[in-house]
């Protein structure tokens, strides 16, 4: 075969980004594709419900009237629940991913309980609402109520921070581990000062992608009876009772409550086209809460991120 | 010729097989003595079983299911069998520290990193640990470079600094076996130095274990030396004499670079 020339290599280089260009275009075609979705969205909701972002709106309690009805209780529903969710599977996430990294033997059982955990974050969450409507609420009597549903929904993001914690775990390099076995500390130690602060990062990331899911979740909350419309807010800690007694610490928890996705649904089901309205703004909100909670998991990642190198 | 009946034993490997998970044999019988306050060197060609052998000694390989050692590694002055299933492996790694082949500090400040085999020892007396870090800083040459900046990040320090870090960190608890995988194989050539030295002066406090793929290295800084080939012990002896004058074939073809 003979040398190519110098002309003849240019046009096979030529040739070879033509496609690389194309490849590009197209690259950014359908990224652009997806960005606009989301931007699109996000701006339809901003300008319908545009005549509602005023401060009485998220003050304001759900009203028969489309003006006067507002997102509080809704809001801070949605705030407590996820707290409770936070509380719940945080500990029993981290806890059950530190265990199947680096206690669990390897042998069927945990390869059961492994797949399993994948199974878990396929169900549906619907099926966690009924799960919950008979557990929670009637066999534990928590009721209709913050802590019903922020068990339940804890229930549906475990597998998503079990999942999380592992991947997290997984990223340290077994160097760190034998470093710290080596100096004589056991398992424990190990998790306690290495294994656990260096995957809280990751950890952390999975936890508010867990939350952030969990916020816009309306079937399971549905199913255990979240009220649609509600006048008052769960009692604050050592307040006023109305019936003139003091809230105690934690009865806020057994309170009934709505949240923000059922109030936009509720919203979007009424017949007066100016509910609407308020249904795109409350819509809205529910995205910036979301979007957020995201940057913050972005934030925090990357302050923490900062001082762990291998 | 050096007479090797003065010398005390620190260590001896009896009758040594090790099995990895799923039955292959990295060691087949090993018998050899680790000489107290000496340094000892492991050379043989990738593979051996010399890492493998080292890590026996810290039982490290308990910590991965499946593997399995036979025969004995006798520990003195008080005669324990490092490896009988009754010994903790924790108390071994108490007693025998190790230093890896890549520098491993961990994302923590200087201070903590060489503090925390004592934190793991339930130390909490603030004195005692400055004492104990200095000194083992100081133990490690690294004292005079750091001393103003315990509170930084050890990720900061140089490779050669990191690794002498990490010396730090297995003297801070007085282990009274120290191994050493490798440790200049990822540093350059002023670095492997200054490690080198350091392992000669540590010499005096500590019995030393070290694997080293650099014949050189073993030359320099070691008293005895052990040629490991497939699993076998094929040669123990004083350095010079292994280098002057192998017994064994296999050992002079390795050392005068016709193999491995």
């Amino acid at each position: 075969m003979k040398p190519l020339t110098t002309e003849e290599i240019r046009a096979v280089i030529a040739r070879g980004k033509l496609k690389d260009t194309l490849f590009k275009a197209l690259g950014i075609l359908c990224l652009a594709f997806g960005l606009l979705v989301i931007v699109a969205l996000i701006l339809d909701m901003a300008i319908k419900g545009a005549d509602r972002f005023t401060l009485d709106f998220f003050l304001n309690f759900a009203s028969r009237r489309a003006t006067q009805a507002g997102i509080l209780s809704a809001w801070v529903g949605s705030l407590l629940v996820m707290f409770v969710t936070a509380l719940a599977a945080v500990p029993l996430g981290v806890a059950a991913g530190v265990y199947l990294e680096e206690y669990a033997p390897r042998n069927w059982m945990t390869q059961v309980i492994e797949i399993n955990i994948a199974n878990l974050a396929a169900v549906p969450s619907i099926v966690y609402g009924l799960l919950a409507l008979g557990i929670f609420v009637y066999q534990f009597g928590f009721g209709q109520s913050i802590l019903s549903a922020g068990l339940t929904l804890a229930l549906l993001i475990l597998p998503i921070i079990i999942v999380a914690t592992r991947e997290a775990i997984r990223a340290i390099p077994a160097m760190i581990r034998e470093g710290s076995m080596a100096v004589g500390a056991t398992r424990w130690q190990t998790c306690r000062y290495h294994i656990i602060p260096y995957a809280m990062p990751g950890i952390l990331t999975g936890v508010i992608i867990g939350l952030a899911r969990a916020i816009g979740e309306t079937a399971p909350i549905i199913t255990i009876g979240a009220l649609t419309f509600i006048a008052f807010l769960p009692p604050a800690p050592l307040t006023a009772l109305p019936d003139g007694g003091t809230a105690g610490l934690f009865d806020w928890v057994m309170a009934p409550f709505t949240v923000m996705p059922i109030q936009i649904f509720n919203w979007t089901s009424r017949p007066d086209p100016a509910f609407e309205i308020n249904a795109a703004a409350a819509g809205f909100v529910l995205m910036a809460m979301v979007l957020a909670m995201n940057a913050l998991a972005i934030w925090l990642r990357y302050r923490m991120r900062k001082n762990i190198k291998w | 010729m050096p007479n090797t009946t003065q010398e005390r034993l620190k260590a001896e490997a009896r009758g040594l097989n090790f099995f990895y998970n799923g039955g292959i044999q990295a060691l087949k019988n090993i018998n050899m003595p680790i000489y107290d306050n000496r340094v000892t060197a492991l050379i043989g060609p990738s593979g051996c079983g010399k890492s493998t052998y080292l890590r026996s000694f810290n039982r490290m390989h308990d910590l991965y299911p499946g593997n399995r050692y036979e025969g004995e590694i006798r520990f003195y002055p008080d005669d324990t069998n490092l490896l009988a299933p009754e010994v903790d492996p924790i108390e071994v790694r108490m007693r025998v520290g190790m230093v890896f082949q890549k520098p491993n500090p961990f994302p923590k400040s200087i201070y903590e990193n060489v503090a925390y085999g004592l934190r793991v020892r339930g130390e909490r007396n603030r004195r005692m640990l400055d004492d104990k870090v200095e000194h083992a800083l100081r133990g490690a040459a690294l004292w005079d470079e750091v001393k103003d900046r315990l509170q930084d990040l050890a990720s900061n320090l140089s490779g050669g600094q990191q690794q002498r870090l990490c010396i730090a960190r297995a003297l801070a608890t007085d282990p009274e076996l120290l191994l050493f995988d490798e440790p200049t194989s990822a540093l350059d050539p002023i670095a492997t130095g200054a490690i080198e030295e350091l392992v000669h002066e540590l010499k005096k406090r500590v019995t030393i274990l070290i694997v080293t793929h650099n014949m050189q290295q073993a030359a320099r800084v070691s008293d005895y030396t052990a040629y490991m080939f497939l699993g076998e012990m094929i040669e123990f002896g004083k350095t010079d004499e292994i280098f002057i004058k192998p017994k064994d074939r296999r050992t002079e073809d390795y050392i005068t670079g016709r193999m491995g």
